[in-house]
Formats: C-alpha cells, structure tokens, sequence
C-alpha cells in the first residue's frame, strides 16, 4: 500500500528539514570501512537484513543475488553505517530481505514473500544502481558500480538480509522466503551500507570514479553503494553520485546496476515518499540537509581539507540515507524507489530547490502546518502515544545537545593537532640549538614522537566526527521524521473528529428541516447525512489504521536505533582504543632515548 | 577568595609534583643550608608562604626556623641581588613569577553566574575542576619560589649573603613593598637603557672564543625556547579543553542514560562512565605535560635570560675596560691625571676579569644544570605519558569488552 498509493495531500516536507537544528556536520566517515561491512548478509527472508542499517553496515550487507526478496528488516532505516546501508540485497518479491536494519525487526522481510511481486523485486535493486537501464529490474541489486559521476558513495545497497539489521547477520537469507507483501522498511538499509562502503573519492574536479564498491554478498536484500563523481566546472558544477545496487530481488531489472543521480534526486525521492508515505504514519527517513556554503565552496574548486571532508561527508549520508529507505520494507516497495535506483535518467527535481517557487511554497506550508499543530488538542485514548512522543521530544533535545558537544570536541582536538604540530617544530629548533649532542638528539626525537602525536590526534578528530557526530545528527533528523508521523495521526484523528462534527451538523439540518416541513430540500439533507456517515467510518478506520502504522514504524524504529547506536559507538571507542596503542608505541620508543642523555 | 589553607604542610607537595625544587634544578641539597617551603596559605588577592629553614652555619640563631614570606619579599631579595655590583659575574637564580590566580577566579565567577542554566552534576563537577586547577596553580606557584630559594642556598657566593640571610631568619615583616607607579616606570625606563646598550655591547666582538661563542648559544637558544615554551602552552591549553569536552559528553550521556531502563539506556550509562574515566586521565595527562614539559620550558627561559644578562655584564665590563684603557693612553699621552686613569684602569680590569672567571664556571654549570634537568625531566614525561596510555588503554579495553558481550 506504500508504493502505490499516491497521498494527494503533499505531505509537507516535515522531514526536508529535520536535522537543521541538528548539525548535520559532516557525517563521519561511518562509512570508513563500507566494503567490508556492507556486505553483510544477504537477503534472508526471516532474518532483518535492515537490521543492519542501523548499524553501520557498510556495504558488506548481503549482497545476495536478489533470488529473494529477502525481506530486511526496516531496522535498517537507521543503520547508518556508511558503507553498508543497503548492503542487504533486497529479494524482492516474496522473500521479506532480512533487513538488518535499524529497527531490527526480525524477518519483517519485504522478501521474505516469494518474489512473485512484482513490486517487491525492485525494491532491492534500489540501492544499486547499477548502470543497468533504470527498467525495473526487481532483482537488480546494486552492485557497486562505481559510476564515475558521482563520487558519491557507492552504496551496494544490498538488500542483504545479513548487514542490515541487527538480525541474522550471517545468514544466508534465503531473504524472500516467506514472501509477505510487508512494506517494511528493511530495504533501505541494505542500500544505505553500500552506499557507505563506496567512499567518493573524486574530488570536485577531477570525474573520478570511485567504484570501490564493497563487495557484500547479498543474499537477497539489496546493497546500495554510492561512490561520488563531479560534474561539471564551475558554478554549474555538481556532484554526481553514483548509486549502485546489488540485488536479488526480483523486483528489479537486473542483478546489478548503477546510476547517477544528483543531490537534488535525492531529495526529490525524500519528497515523493514522505507525500505518499507520511500520511498513512509511516517514519520515512530524512536525506541530509542542503548546503550552500558547502557545494559552494566545492563548485569553486577550493581543493582543500574541508570541502573533500564535505563531500565525503554527504557522500557517506547520502549511502546512510537511501540504505535506510531500502531497509524499509514497506518503503522499498515504493516504485519510487525501485525507480530511483533504477532508471537512468531521472527528471530534473527542480522543487527541491532552495529558492524555487516550490520551495517557498513548501515552507509556507510548513508553517501553516506547525501552527495547526499547536491548536490540534487530541483526546488521547491510547497513553501509549502520549508517553512515547515525550520519549522522543526529550531524547531529541538530548541528542542536540550531545551533538553540539561532540562538535566542540573535535574542534578542541583540531586545534590540538595544530598546535600541537607547532610544538613539534619548535622542539626540533631547540634541539637544533642545543649543544650536548645527546640531549639535542633526544629533543629531535621528541619533536619526532609530537609530530606523530599531531597525526594521531587528526585522525582522532575525524573519527570523533564522522562515528560519533554524523551518527547523532542521522539520528536528530530522524527523531524529526518520528516526530512527523505522530503529528500526521494527530491529523486523521482530526480529521475524524471533524467529519463527526459534520455529520452532527447535517444531522441537525435534516431535523431542523423535517420540523419546517421542507420536504424539497429533506432528500439533500438526507444524502448528506449518508455521505457524511460513511466518511466518518472511513476515517475512524483511517485513524484506526494509521495508530497501528505509527505504532509499528515507532517500535521498529527503536530497535534499528539501539542497533545503530551500539554498534557505531562500539566502532567509535575502538578507534579511541587504537589511538591509545599508537600512543604507547611512540613514548616506548622515545624513553630510551631520554634516558640516555649525559 | 578560596581560602586554603595547606596545613598539611609535606603532603600538598607529596605527590610526584612534590620535588619540583629538584625538577629544574637538580641541586645537591647541602646539609649545612637546607631551604623549603613548607606550607603556603592563599588568601585573596595574595599568597603566604613558610620559608622553613634547616641549617648548621654559624651565622643564624638556631638551627631550625620558619618565617612567614610574601611574593614581594623574593622579589625584593632578587632584585637586591641583581644590583649587588659583588654579583655581577654570577648567573642570578631567575626570580619566580607572581602568582597568578586571575584566570582561575575568572572562570569560578563565571560558573556561579551560570549555575542556574546547568544541572546540579554540571554544576557540582564543574566546580570541582575549577577548583583542582586552582589547587594545581597554587602548587606550581609554591614550587616556582621553592626552587628560587633553593638555587640560593646552593650556590656558594650567594648562599652567604645577608640579605638572603634575613629573609630566611627575620620573623618580622620585612616592609617591602611593592614597587609603587614611579618606580614601576624607571624600571621600565632602565629596562630600555639597558636593552640598547646591550644591543651596543652585544656588537663588541669577544677575543675569547669561549665567551664568543656562548654568546651567539644563548641568543639563539634563549629565542627558541621562548618559542617552544609559548607553544607548548597552547598545545596543553588545547589539550585541556578536550578534555572538558569529553567531562560535558559524559554528563549528556547519562542524561540520556538514565531516561529510562532499556538496553540502548544501559548501553548509555556505561559509556557515559568510561568517559568519565578517560577523561580524568586526559585532564592528567595535560597536567603532567604541563609540569614536566611546559614548566620546564619556562624555568629554561628565565635561567637562559639571567645568563644573557650575566654576558650582558661581562660585555658591559669589558667595554668599561676598553674605554679606560683609551682613556689611560690619552691621559698618558697628555701627561694629565695619568694617576687616576690608571687605577681606574685597574679597577676596571679587575672587574672584568673577576666577572669573566667566575662567568665561565657558572655557564658551563648552567649546560650542566640544563642537561640534566631536560633529562630528569623528559624520562619523566615519557613514562607518565605512558603510564596514563596504558590506563586509558586498560579502561577502553575492558569497556569495549563488556559492551560487545552485551550486545
């Protein structure tokens, strides 16, 4: 019901800006280590290949054959993990692709239905975007294909059951086993690891492709790499990403395949699925936010540090991103989707942009629609709801604040760096001027050891950033996107609430009439009433359906997130741990050389 | 402001901070004449030592005493050994810095302004750092006048002079006070006299190679060191507020932790502690490159400038020295006052080579001394560092361990 209802209320991009407040600071290079961990586990139809999403599975997700849709587990949404977003490759189809994904939903594979679906198939391949023809191929799964266009990430999104979720992670999936036409949002994990694991490597000038997709095995989910390219010179310059897909699901066109897509697509796809999907509760994933001072600064073809870690960081995002929507299970089946990993040439995405007409439409709306929040007072049956959007109002406000912290953090040990690669040359200068030859060596040494030192601290700060900060801005933005799908329960309730009102009015009508003894304009009446009637039941049913969505996205959402977060801080403290031993190493080689000073 | 009052005299020094006397200096602690600060009050705006004294010469009234001494106080017994003509040829222990507790007084008044926009932990784990650096300052400003002291009583000359002898044993206030605004400002017009002339005296080529030689060191040296020194401060500086970024992470963590009881919240909570362990070990870290690296460099800066200013003096005699000779052999050639130009001759001679002789010894004890303070002090710091990697290695280690197996 995902893919092919076409919401007519435009759903209000409440997720277009979810992370602003949240530094969507350079997403760490979660995806430093995509290729191996992308490619996780291959579709399993039981197995949560989303599970993985939320774990920075690179794209070692699964890359199965898309045989089957293995159904990931839209835990994946989450997963984050740069490289292996999609890893999981989708079985399309039946076979619900394990989606490893964030939400860890165990077997809530899309594919675990035989991928007699069509609809299933394609879902896999939408993290690879295999140069393959943008035909659906429902089993395309996205190889990595390193699209020289883009540097983007390429994001095996490999619908791999394994990577994706915090289910089976090594379980040959057969992912479309049990073929169940869930939408779950495994799948966009399985894209999202691959398109971690393929790093853009280009820089802004130089088309480079960065094909190093990882090389999961999707079983059945599909991987999804991005790897990035640029396009272009100068201020009409942009970056290509090439998103690649393996797959096994059926869906797809082909087992493998890539494309290229900007920016912009991206954020055309967030917008299609968040009008379609958003209504009906369902939590859709947030892209990274828009830069203009960023892309500006890589457009003018500023080679340095900070617009290659920009890149890099969006790259990795972006693989984060759509791996999430592939370990989405019910997202996956979007054809949307399957046609964003697919098809070639996309139309241009224009109301994406930021100074569009359409853009400004869409804050107006947005407004208009946060004001109409605040004066919606619901009667809340289910305290369930109540107590869990305080949860996450006060997580979100958390994870702000931990976000601006860590932020600082690598400033601090930026500048540590620096300075402390300013003390180095210092040391050698004195050392130079010193004239015991023993102690002058020994103070050359110690420039040597702080010298190190400023390497190792750099690295330490880039891990802070891109395995701690990208991971609490990810998930910033998609509190936000949690946050939208109550408001939008909060709105079919509204919605019933006043369909009843109406039918009360009409009902008043009808009696007001029958007692002035207007036979004429009773019939009216009396088919107003029948309208109204059967709209009320339609939405009580709607709200009724909707909760239950809510109610199931929030559940799997929680799983993805506790996977997701475990395992990058997990990877974040390991780093901290290696930094240490490098650390030791340099002072043991220097203590002999200060002790032998006479 | 903080009134602390170490009573416990040894112990604030007991730790591995504790002989910084010995740190920069490596004397030879003489039995005859043995000076320490034995206890240190810090009040307001200013901060009282105990100079305890242990001592067998003859010239004091007893054997073992303790007077209450002020920052002003050693300045005054520095500066009064700076302007003993007797001294010149001597490299004159660098007086200590004043304290300075400003910055630290600084931050604890901005954390009582803002303790109603942060938690009570915040609040309460806040202050307790600001007060162990202020503790650290306070110790590192007692060090700093210990080892001035010390460098006194273990120079042979110097050690013997009565002005150093009152300020041990006078248990009366020595009425010194602070130089007031006149006086701050001839200083400062002496300092620029003397910076040009020493520029002038500077340019007179040396006829001993050795003092030639140590000239051309010290300049160069004294340069670099100042360069290091600022450097490492920033460095450490740096390292500092990393690390209280690490305490702030740790406290938002279990803010988060403790939301509620769910896994992700335990997993939380223990990460939150682990950063509250490795950032303690950070923050010592910092420390300790402060105390063996930063301190060193600094103590470095000002010995090397004593020693510029001994050459400054020999220079400057050496000048006198020329310039009385010409004044000789024009008074010679005129046959006018020939008398006084020859003692005064003589006497310039004699000091210059009074100066020179004992100039020579005291700079090749000054690149002893260094040596072996560089030394002492590197071996230390190499071996801290290491041992706090390791802790901090052991924390991560363990942590990792037991997260992993939870999930």
């Amino acid at each position: 019901f995902v893919t092919s209802e076409t919401s007519s209320a435009p759903m209000m991009n409440l997720f277009m800006e979810p992370a602003s407040e949240a530094s969507s600071g350079p997403m760490v290079d979660l995806l430093m280590d995509p290729a191996s961990d992308d490619l996780k586990e291959p579709p399993k139809p039981d197995i949560n290949p989303l599970a993985d999403i939320i774990n920075d599975a690179p794209l070692s997700e699964v890359k199965t054959p898309v045989a089957a849709m293995t159904q990931e587990p839209p835990s994946d949404l989450f997963d984050d993990e740069p490289s292996e977003l999609f890893a999981e490759p989708r079985q399309s189809n039946t076979a619900k692709q394990q989606q490893t994904s964030i939400f860890d939903e165990p077997d809530e594979d899309l594919f675990s239905e035989p991928l007699g679906e069509a609809l299933k198939k394609p879902q896999n391949d939408v993290f690879k975007e295999a140069l393959a023809p943008v035909a659906k191929d429902p089993t395309d799964i996205f190889t990595e294909e390193a699209i020289t266009t883009l540097p983007s990430a390429v994001s095996t999104v490999s619908v791999n059951s394994k990577t994706n979720g915090v289910h089976s992670d090594e379980e040959e999936p057969d992912i479309f086993a049990e073929a169940t036409v869930e939408l779950s949002l495994d799948s966009p994990r399985n894209d999202r690891k691959k398109k971690e694991a393929a790093k853009p490597s280009a820089s802004a000038s130089a088309p480079s492709v960065s094909a190093s997709a990882s090389k999961p095995q999707p079983k059945t989910l599909e991987e999804l790499i991005i790897a990035f390219h640029s396009t272009g010179d100068g201020m009409n310059a942009y970056m290509a990403y090439k998103v690649s897909t393996q797959t096994t699901l059926p869906m797809f066109r082909s087992k493998t395949f890539t494309v290229r897509r900007r920016f912009s697509d991206f954020l055309g796809l967030y917008e299609k699925l968040s009008d379609k999907h958003t209504l009906n509760g369902y939590i859709v994933p947030p892209p990274p936010e828009k830069s203009i001072m960023g892309m500006t600064k890589v457009k003018v073809g500023k080679e340095d540090n900070s617009s290659a870690e920009f890149v890099e960081r969006r790259r990795a995002a972006l693989e984060r991103y759509l791996q999430r929507v592939v370990f989405h299970p019910s997202l996956l089946q979007d054809p949307d989707v399957r046609e964003f990993l697919e098809r070639d040439d996309m139309p241009r995405a224009h109301n994406t942009q930021a100074l569009s007409g359409a853009g400004f439409l869409k804050m107006i709306n947005r407004a208009t629609d946060s004001l109409s929040k605040m004066t919606i007072k619901m009667n809340e049956s289910d305290v369930w709801f109540e107590e869990k959007l305080q949860e996450v109002e006060a997580e979100d406000q958390q994870l702000r604040k931990l976000h601006i912290m860590v932020d600082s953090l690598v400033g601090h040990r930026k500048e540590l760096s620096v300075n402390t690669g300013g003390f180095a040359k210092s040391v050698a200068m004195l050392g130079s001027s010193e004239d015991n030859t023993a102690l002058s060596r020994a103070l050359s040494q110690l420039a040597e050891v702080e010298d190190k030192m400023e390497q190792l601290h750099q690295e330490q700060a880039a891990s802070d950033s891109f395995c701690f900060a990208e991971l609490l801005a990810d998930y910033i933005r998609l509190l936000g996107s949690v946050r939208a799908s109550f408001d939008q329960r909060m709105k079919t309730w509204q919605r019933w609430q006043d369909a009843q009102n109406m039918l009360q009015k009409k009902r008043e009508t009808e009696a007001k009439l029958l007692w002035a003894n207007k036979p004429d304009k009773l019939q009216q009446a009396k088919d107003d009433i029948t309208e109204w009637e059967a709209k009320v039941t339609q939405y009580e049913r709607d709200f009724d359906r909707v909760s239950a969505t809510v109610r199931k996205e929030v559940l799997r959402f929680e799983k993805e997130k506790a996977r997701d977060f475990k395992k990058q801080i997990i990877k974040y403290l390991e780093s901290l741990l290696q930094s240490q031993q490098q650390l030791i190493k340099y002072w043991e080689a220097f203590l002999p050389e200060a002790k032998a000073i006479a | 402001m903080m009134q602390e009052g170490l009573d416990d005299g040894p112990d604030f020094l007991s730790e591995e901070d504790r002989g910084p006397r010995a740190v920069n200096v490596d004397l030879q602690t003489d039995a005859t004449l043995q000076v320490d600060i034995s206890d240190a009050l810090s009040e307001r705006d200013k901060v009282k030592f105990t100079v305890h004294t242990k001592s067998t010469l003859p010239n004091f009234k007893q054997n073992e005493f303790s007077v209450v001494r002020q920052h002003e106080e050693f300045i005054w017994l520095h500066d009064s050994f700076v302007e003993n003509e007797e001294y010149a040829g001597y490299i004159i222990p660098p007086a200590p810095p004043r304290p300075d507790f400003d910055a630290s007084r600084e931050k604890l008044q901005k954390l009582g302004e803002g303790e109603g926009s942060m938690t009570k932990e915040e609040f309460t784990k806040m202050k307790q750092e600001l007060e162990a650096e202020y503790l650290a300052i306070f110790k590192k400003t007692v060090a700093m006048h210990e080892v001035f002291l010390c460098r006194v009583a273990a120079h042979p000359v110097l050690r013997k002079d009565m002005n150093f002898h009152v300020f041990l044993e006078y248990n009366q206030d020595l009425s010194v006070r602070g130089k007031n605004k006149r006086e701050k400002m001839e200083d400062f017009f002496k300092n620029v006299v003397k910076s040009a002339d020493g520029v002038l005296v500077a340019g007179v080529k040396d006829v001993d190679d050795f003092f030639e030689h140590e000239k051309t060191f010290l300049l160069e040296y004294h340069n670099r060191v100042k360069d290091a020194s600022s450097k490492s401060d920033r460095m450490i500086r740096s390292h500092k507020s990393a690390a209280d970024d690490i305490n702030r992470i740790a406290s938002t963590l279990y803010t988060l932790g403790t939301q509620d009881s769910t896994d992700v919240c335990k997993f939380f909570l223990k990460v939150s502690e682990l950063f509250e362990k490795t950032r303690k070990i950070e923050a010592r870290v910092a420390a300790d490159e402060d105390l063996k690296l930063a301190d060193l460099l600094k103590y470095y800066l000002r010995e090397s400038q004593a020693a510029k200013d001994l050459l400054y003096r020999r220079g400057r005699a050496l000048v006198d020295y020329e310039n009385a000779n010409k004044a000789l052999d024009k008074a010679r050639a005129k046959n006018k006052d020939v008398l006084q130009a020859e003692t005064s001759q003589q006497v310039c001679c004699q000091k210059f080579e009074k100066i020179s002789e004992s100039a020579k010894q005291e700079l090749i004890d000054f690149k002893t001394r260094r040596v072996a303070a560089f030394r002492k002090n590197l071996v230390e710091l190499a071996e801290l560092e290491l041992k706090h990697a390791k802790g901090n290695l052991q924390l991560l280690q363990s942590c990792v361990g037991v997260l992993k197996g939870d999930t």
